[in-house]
């Protein structure tokens, strides 16, 4: 089982190894390959998922300096990682098979399916991480696939600056991640044991370390998070990386990339549940994210850009259930439900966007429906399992996470609410506007359904879009995980949450049934919060002037005083002794002399 | 008796050795050195080594003297003219001189164990030639050696030194 | 009877003399004659020495015999001192100390 397990990781890095070197070429072979290595990989994750192995193969010793500091390299099977393995693994060979039409005739055509490849391996050696260290290198190369995928038009100057600030936004995480990392390592270490940085070391020591340390290294842990799934403060990436090509987006940037922070919290569940401030904040952060991404998302024109603010809304409800403490399914279950709907999401606006020629912005678009049938089925799927209408996969996850916010902390679960009625506007709004009315642009009048290859992908996944919250389905996935028993709630809990679904797409129609134009224009959400200005502000005064005050330091400091001062105070002192060289025989024995009375004199006095 | 030898022959080297230091001709230094070097000669005899005295005597004043007589005469050299004088170098001279001297008297007079007379031998009849014989081919034999090749090396330098043109 | 303190004065005094010529004399022979002198003062306080640290009952003839090598080696020293003088008046055509400058910086 653990050759399963090995292929199962390795085989993407293969396939993108071959791609890089030999099939450089040939167009049909680097899609194969990549594809072929997701579908053996989907196979190995099946196999290992109706096994049900639970087990801890370990590979090799990345750094062995003896029993107190080793970082093995190891895989570790049990049911969260096996569900993650799944959820990956199933959705990856769509994605792929789509892009085989979506990138049709695109430049960088092997360097993409390469760089998918690429993505696809890091992203199960996350999955299948074993300890902290080996996840957080995954993790870095996941951020690295991401910038290559994310520019993949470099040309375009947006699209290279994306790629730039999706890395270095990621990169602030991992510093506190990192952190955490070397705190967890610390607090573990006893004076006769090493520290431990793998998951069952760390799971299982949770009680034996100070609640305060504890406290500060999960919320630096969550840092990771924070920037890897786009939560305030650091969610500005996110809606920029649409910029890359929207297979990409739906795989890396809705369905798995951006789960593995909350993947993350999922793993260190027992941790966080120990610490009840960590999690406070952890919870309160979701919230924020999922309002404030919500709101944002009225405003935005661009058809990838409204589905990239409800992903980081979405995300904030996965954190958000994270924060509740009430068991690692909670968040897991609804990024199952998430991954498969927003996947289906994004493929279909893909779809919209290749049958309009590129074009994104929602108000040239119109009256598709009749002109992208399957296209339109496939949307309305994924929009109504993430506005959480009853029977659809969406309302069983977010219903839970609504009624464990209400059991457990009434404070989020207001906002929660609040924003559980906006994503019903907003994706109803953009149904609306691009599907429904009569078509805006010469692009709309002309546009046509897209090949087979590209649609057959979107009817197999709005099949889980639409089941994967049935009780079945999710019992069959997270019964092992933890409980996920519904709380008791009173009666009208589940009503507000139908009536906000209700509320939402009622609104939606009276604005924008008929509308040409956005009838709502509000600066505030248009500019983003100013959020970007803000970071752009500190960018450019706070790093720019400590970049000038270390120049500072380097150049008159450093180099004047240090280097240059300490070659002048030699050079004086050897000019100052040059005149003692007199040439004069009886100048010299006068030293010699004084100098030999000194000695005799000092001789004397001291003993 | 020894005492009032003592001072005698002390008093004519101290007295001959300034003469050295002060007199302006060339030989009327020299000389006084030779005085002065057989002086310090009839000092080792009250000391009871005949021996050094003699080799003193045969050794500096009979030949390095002589060489010394042989330079100045070789060099031409006359009474030298006096220059300005230096006042800062003379007077490091003569600081450095009194410096040396405080120092010594401060030295000789600190322990009670140099103002003992003259320490009785247990056998004033030995011949201090033959001990000194004994001495350097008991304990000092490769010492002595060397010293041979270091007069050959000395004798190879001169000659050397002394070419009169360099080819 | 003289004490070793009388010996070690008259050596010393020597010994001063010799220094003062060294540091005061401007002509490079008187120079090398004070230079003897000083040798020949610490021979002075070598043999008043071994005089009177009595070894076994004798005196001690360690002392005497570095005398004897310390005059042989002034010997040697003296003719190769004399030669470098002979030959840096044939260079120079001075022997005064201060025209002998040129090591200078």
């Amino acid at each position: 089982m653990s050759t399963v397990a090995w292929i199962t990781l390795v085989s993407p890095l293969v396939a993108a190894a071959l791609i890089l070197l030999v099939t450089r070429s040939s167009k049909p072979l680097a899609a194969g390959l990549a594809i072929l290595s997701s579908l053996i990989a989907a196979l190995g994750a099946w196999i290992i998922f109706t096994r049900g192995v639970d087990a801890d193969f370990h590979g090799f010793n990345w750094v062995d300096f003896g029993p107190s500091f080793t970082l093995p390299f190891g895989i570790a099977l049990d049911p969260l990682s096996r569900t993650m393995l799944v959820i990956v693994t199933s959705i990856s060979p769509l994605v792929f098979i789509f892009s085989l039409g979506y990138m049709k005739g695109e430049e960088g055509y092997c360097r993409y399916f390469a760089g998918l490849a690429l993505f696809l391996f890091s992203m199960l050696g996350i999955v299948l991480a074993d300890n902290l260290v080996m996840m957080f290198i995954f993790w870095e190369l996941v951020g690295v696939s991401s910038y290559i995928l994310i520019g993949h038009y470099f040309q375009k100057d947006s699209a290279a600056d994306a790629a730039k600030q999706a890395f270095i936004v990621n990169r602030i995480g991992d510093f506190g991640f990192m952190l955490g990392i070397l705190l967890f390592w610390i607090a573990t270490s006893t004076s006769t044991t090493a520290g431990t940085i793998s998951f069952a070391g760390l799971n299982a020591s949770a009680g034996n370390i100070n609640p305060a340390v504890l406290s500060v290294a999960v919320i630096l842990i969550f840092c990771g998070t924070v920037g890897k799934s786009a939560q305030f403060p650091l969610h500005v990436w996110l809606p920029n990386s649409m910029e890359g090509p929207t297979p990409v987006s739906s795989l890396l940037h809705a369905a798995t990339m951006v789960a593995a922070g909350v993947y993350l919290l999922a793993r260190i569940f027992p941790l966080l549940s120990a610490s009840p401030e960590a999690a406070e904040i952890i919870a309160w952060t979701g919230a924020i994210t999922a309002l404030g991404a919500g709101l944002l998302a009225i405003g935005q024109d661009d058809i990838k850009r409204i589905l990239a603010y409800s992903t980081i809304s979405q995300l904030g409800y996965m954190v958000t259930a994270a924060g509740l403490a009430v068991s690692a399914a909670l968040p897991m279950f609804h990024l199952f439900t998430h991954a498969f709907f927003k996947c289906l999401l994004f493929l279909s606006a893909g779809s919209v966007i290749l049958g309009m020629h590129h074009e994104q912005d929602i108000w040239k678009m119109g009256g598709l429906k009749n002109k992208m049938p399957l296209t339109f089925l496939a949307y309305c799927a994924g929009m109504l399992a993430l506005s959480g209408c009853p029977f659809f996969s969406g309302h069983y996850s977010k219903d839970l996470i609504m009624a464990c916010a209400w059991d457990h902390h009434r404070g989020v679960f207001w906002v929660v609410v609040i924003a559980a009625a906006l994503t019903p506007f907003y994706m109803a709004r953009q149904a609306l506007v691009v599907f429904f009315g009569s078509p805006r642009s010469e692009a709309a009048k002309h546009a046509h359904e897209s090949p087979r290859v590209m649609t057959v992908p979107l009817v197999l996944l709005s099949i889980p879009a639409i089941g994967a919250g049935w009780p079945f389905i999710e019992h069959l996935f997270f019964h092992e995980i933890g409980p996920l028993a519904e709380p008791e709630v009173p009666g009208f809990v589940p009503l507000v949450f139908l009536g906000a679904f209700v509320a939402g797409i009622a609104l939606a129609l009276v604005l924008y049934g008929k509308a040409v134009k956005d009838p709502l224009r509000i600066p505030l959400l248009e500019n983003r919060f100013y959020i970007d200005t803000l970071y752009e502000w500190i960018v450019a005064n706070v790093q720019g002037g400590f970049a000038r005050l270390l120049a500072f330091v380097d150049r008159w400091l450093i180099d004047g005083v240090l280097v240059r001062g300490s070659a002048t105070i030699i050079w004086t002192l050897g000019f100052a002794l040059r005149f003692l060289q007199l040439g004069n025989i009886q100048a010299y024995a006068f030293f010699f002399g004084a100098g030999v009375i000194a000695l005799i004199y000092v001789l004397l006095t001291v003993h | 008796m020894l005492l009032s030898a003592f001072w005698f022959f002390a008093t004519l080297m101290i007295a001959f050795g300034t003469c050295v230091v002060l007199l302006r001709n060339p030989v009327s230094c020299a000389m006084s050195l030779v005085m002065s070097f057989v002086s310090l000669a009839a000092l080792f005899f009250t000391l009871d080594a005949p021996f050094i005295g003699i080799i003193q005597v045969l050794v500096y004043a009979g030949a390095v003297m002589v060489l010394f007589l042989f330079i100045i005469m070789l060099l031409d050299l006359r009474t030298e003219k006096s220059r300005t004088l230096n006042i800062g170098a003379t007077a490091g001279g003569v600081l450095v001189v009194a410096a040396f001297l405080c120092i010594l008297i401060r030295i000789v007079t600190s322990t009670s164990a140099f103002s003992l007379p003259i320490p009785p031998q247990h056998d004033p009849q030995i011949s201090d030639v033959r001990m000194i014989g004994m001495t350097i081919f008991h304990s000092f034999g490769l010492p002595f050696e060397v010293l041979g090749v270091l007069l050959l090396v000395a004798t190879v330098g001169v000659v050397v030194l002394s070419r009169k043109t360099l080819r | 009877m003289p004490t070793l303190a009388n010996y070690l004065i008259a050596s010393g005094l020597l010994f001063a003399i010799g220094l003062g010529g060294v540091l005061l004399r401007r002509s490079i022979i008187i120079i090398f004659m004070s230079l003897e002198m000083m040798l020949s003062a610490a021979n002075l306080s070598l043999i008043a020495f071994s005089r009177f640290g009595l070894v076994s009952g004798q005196q001690n003839y360690d002392p005497q015999v570095l005398v004897f090598f310390i005059i042989t080696v002034a010997a040697a020293e003296v003719a190769v001192g004399l030669a470098i003088i002979v030959s840096l008046y044939r260079a120079r055509r001075t022997t005064h100390v201060e025209d002998l400058d040129h090591l200078k910086f």
